[in-house]
């Protein structure tokens, strides 16, 4: 059982907690992810390890609520228990020195950049970091960010805060001002990965995305998480979750993302229906 | 003694469920006999001089010896005897492949119905569980620690060995739960999940400890085992990793490899959802890929989740089909249509990505290749398509790839599997030993297990010699 230490609602329907589970802080770095399991009947998710503090020996998730398994884990309280947390999973990402480097994190896409921006600034390179949701009451971690960033720009979509318009917009203006980029990370919805792929490929910057696929046992054993890269098959939580945004093949990604859309909403309103909701 | 044995040509049938009823249900299928029935079935036994079903179990089990005392209503004696070859007799005697084993080799058989031997070992591991488990507390501990990777079949029967002789013992198994295939692939019709619960409590008796959560190679690292103070190591990760056809259309929505097909109904209980929160998709039409044991389990699944219609292809023809014979006439009742000689070439889908069918073409078999089996050679221009909304892949697994990932200097095999001495398990390293079907590639319990034991003498020797 892995107890939650602290818990904390940074925007609605988004949640900051931290767990106990000392074995995972042990070995966790930049772009490795877990799978928690709340109770016996629970489902297993994969969740990004948005931060680690090896000394305690917790680790930070932040989840939005999407459907039946975040919203129960939201009702959580401090001192309540996790049945399971497994990991570190995935490849650490992949890290560069030396070099200018640009970070985008969309909505809850935020949480999973910033320690890959941490440690590429702890690199040494040039951090300069985008961060984008819907509106400003969706966004968080925004000083967090800023503290690991050489340069943060903010965007939303309704301009509430920051440049109005999507995370892509930032991106090509920064090209335009003629910033000579080496590497673009972006995590987010599977949408906002297709198109900051498709704005870098054309001006041919490197990019690299964290695959959010729908996952069983994370180890490499089901195929759940199968994706297709440069025309082979690939399973995200052992040969990624990060790969070559360029290779990725996002539309069918899109479709596999809803495969079980149906159940997902049965599951979903039983336990609202359970919870008087 | 001295009158010749009365020969008995048929063997006692075991009841089952009927198809009808459990088509609809997951318990399990052959309910188990009598004390009577057991008793009956094994006074056919003609313990021969030269017993050739010991041959045929790959752990040489004293066949006629534990049948006998079956016969003197010694069950006691009998699982004792069975136990000293086996540790897993409720499991084996369920899912060994029995009739090309002990069974296939019983002198019976020449002129009748071969002894059961399968149902009698079931028989007396039911008796024993249902007098409650037994411990006999491990005599003398032993300095030395061992660390076990992997709760399948191969590493709890090593840790259960190791225990027995004395050594504190840790297993590492990375899922949330233990039993490796016998959890997540092998159904609970055929393997209730109580028994699986029973034999590791038994090894927990033992002494040994289980972590759960924890993957090797991710959660801590062979250094880390080391540091930790461990005097040996077994790997038993097993085949897992599933493999895919490369045809078109194979990442469909309602495309499942067996493994994950079975893992989310088994291990994660998604027949029970929405009770249990892992949702399985088939819709009324499901085709499965394969020949095997898990294409029959997976088959016989979909049937239970309330498939209408569930299809096997297979490329060769039902003589060849890996499958335990009395699987295929299992799923034969129970309704699955088989299509033979047929491979598919194309998995056909919608515009949102679901499946809603499957080509395939029809192969003929032509002359035996290295393996010994004649090849399937597709027939030009024979294609035909099947209307369906799941497919589940069932065409073989390779090894479980992060532990292996992480452990470079371990020596591999042309096939990708861990180079083990046959005999100890030894690997390349020293101190590592491995079994199961990380070694053979996908094999079967009674290897596995066998290999388990095996593994655990020879670590027991290599320590005591080291703490000398
Ligand atoms: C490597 C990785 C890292 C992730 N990191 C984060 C994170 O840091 N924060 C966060 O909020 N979300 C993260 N996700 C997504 C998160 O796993 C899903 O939001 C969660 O599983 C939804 O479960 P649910 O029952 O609440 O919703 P559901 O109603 O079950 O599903 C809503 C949507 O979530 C997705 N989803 C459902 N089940 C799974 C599953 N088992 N695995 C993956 N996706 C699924 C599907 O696309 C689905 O349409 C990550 C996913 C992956 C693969
Ligand atoms: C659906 C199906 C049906 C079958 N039916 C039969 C049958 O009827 N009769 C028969 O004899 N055989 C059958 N088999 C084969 C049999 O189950 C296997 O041969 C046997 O389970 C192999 O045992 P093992 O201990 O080597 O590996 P496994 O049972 O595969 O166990 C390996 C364990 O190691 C864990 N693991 C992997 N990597 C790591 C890591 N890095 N760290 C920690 N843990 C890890 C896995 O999670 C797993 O729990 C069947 C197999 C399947 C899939
Ligand atoms: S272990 Fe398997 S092969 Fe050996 S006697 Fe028992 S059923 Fe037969
Ligand atoms: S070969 Fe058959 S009949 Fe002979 S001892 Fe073995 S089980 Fe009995
Ligand atoms: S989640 Fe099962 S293989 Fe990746």
């Amino acid at each position: 059982m892995y107890e939650i230490l602290a818990t904390r609602m940074l925007a609605p329907k988004i949640f900051e907690f931290e767990v106990k589970a000392p074995n995972v802080a042990r070995k966790a770095q930049a772009g490795q992810f877990l799978i928690i399991r709340l109770h016996e009947r629970g489902e297993r998710i994969p969740l990004t390890i948005a931060d680690y503090n090896r000394d305690i020996g917790s680790i930070t998730i932040v989840f939005q609520v999407v459907g039946k398994t975040t919203d129960e884990l939201s009702t959580f309280k401090e001192g309540d228990k996790l049945a399971d947390v497994v990991g570190p999973l995935g490849n650490p990402s992949e890290l560069e020195n030396g070099k200018k480097v640009v970070l985008i994190g969309g909505g809850v896409g935020i949480a999973p950049i910033y320690p890959i921006a941490k440690s590429l600034k702890e690199a040494n390179n040039e951090v300069v970091s985008i961060i984008g949701s819907r509106t400003a009451e969706l966004l968080f971690w925004e000083d967090k960010m800023k503290q690991v960033s050489d340069r943060l720009i903010v965007c939303t979509d309704d301009g509430t805060k920051g440049r109005k318009g999507f995370v892509t917009e930032a991106l090509e203006g920064l090209i335009n001002e003629g910033e000579k980029i080496d590497r673009v990370w972006a995590i987010g919805p599977m949408i906002m990965m297709k198109f900051v792929a498709s704005v870098a490929k054309k001006y041919n910057v490197p990019t690299t995305v964290s695959l959010n696929t729908i996952m069983v046992d994370g180890t490499g054993m089901c195929g759940a998480c199968r994706c297709t890269v440069d025309g082979k098959i690939k399973f995200a939580c052992a040969d990624g979750p990060e790969f070559d945004a360029f290779k990725v093949d996002f539309d069918e990604l899109l479709k596999r993302a809803i495969r079980f859309k149906e159940e997902e909403k049965i599951a979903y309103e039983r336990y609202l229906k359970g919870r008087g909701a | 003694m001295g009158n010749l044995p009365k020969i008995t040509k048929k063997s006692v049938p075991m009841a089952e469920q009927s198809p009808e009823e459990r088509i609809h249900n997951f318990n399990e299928v052959p309910l188990g006999y009598t004390p009577e029935e057991a008793i009956a079935e094994a006074s056919r036994c003609l313990h021969c001089v030269n017993p050739t079903c010991i041959e045929g179990c790959p752990v040489h089990i004293r066949i006629p010896d534990f049948i006998q005392a079956i016969k003197d209503g010694d069950f006691a004696k009998s699982i004792a005897i069975i136990k000293e070859d086996s540790s897993l007799p409720a499991v084996c005697g369920r899912v060994c492949p029995q009739e090309e084993q002990c069974q296939e080799k019983c002198i019976m058989g020449k002129i009748g119905d071969p002894i059961f031997i399968g149902k009698l070992e079931r028989f007396v591991a039911d008796w024993e569980a249902s007098q409650g488990i037994e411990v006999t507390p491990v005599k003398g501990k032993r300095e030395g620690k061992v660390a076990i990777i992997g709760a399948g079949p191969a590493g709890l029967t090593a840790a259960g060995e190791l225990a027995k002789y004395g050594y504190e013992v840790v297993v590492f198994e990375a899922l949330h739960d233990t039993g490796g295939v016998l959890r997540y692939g092998i159904p609970e019709f055929r393997l209730p999940k109580s028994i699986i619960d029973r034999e590791v409590e038994y090894i927990k008796r033992l002494g040994v400890k289980i972590e759960l959560d924890m993957v090797i190679g991710r959660t801590l690292s062979i250094d880390d085992l080391w540091a930790d103070g461990f005097d040996a190591i077994f790997i038993g990760t097993g085949a897992g990793l599933p493999k895919f056809m490369g045809i078109p259309g194979e990442n469909l929505n309602q495309v499942y490899s067996a493994n994950e097909f079975l893992t989310r109904v088994n291990l994660m209980k998604a027949y029970l959802f929405p009770e249990y929160d892992t949702p399985i998709k088939i819709g009324k039409r499901v085709g499965i890929v394969g020949g095997g044991n898990v294409a029959m389990d997976a088959a016989r699944t979909a049937v239970r989740l309330g498939a209408e219609k569930v299809y096997v292809i297979y490329r060769r023809t039902e003589k060849e089909m890996p499958a335990r014979i009395e699987e295929i006439a299992h799923a034969k009742e129970e309704g699955i249509i088989f299509h033979f000689l047929s491979n598919p070439v194309e998995i056909l889908g919608d515009a949102d990505g679901n499946v809603v069918g499957m080509k395939c073409i029809r192969m003929q078999l032509g002359e035996p290749d290295e393996s010994g089996r004649r090849k399937p050679i597709p027939i030009e221009g024979s294609e035909f398509t099947i209307e369906l909304e799941t497919v589940v892949t069932s065409i073989g697994t390779g090894p479980n790839p992060i532990l292996l990932k992480a452990f470079p200097g371990l020596k591999l095999n042309r096939r990708g599997y861990i180079e083990a001495d046959p005999e100890t398990g030894a690997t390349s390293i020293e101190g590592v030993y491995a079994g199961g079907d990380i070694v053979t590639g996908s094999a079967t319990v009674i290897l596995a297990m066998g290999a388990g034991k095996k593994s655990a003498k020879a670590i027991h020797e290599y320590i005591s010699s080291k703490k000398k």
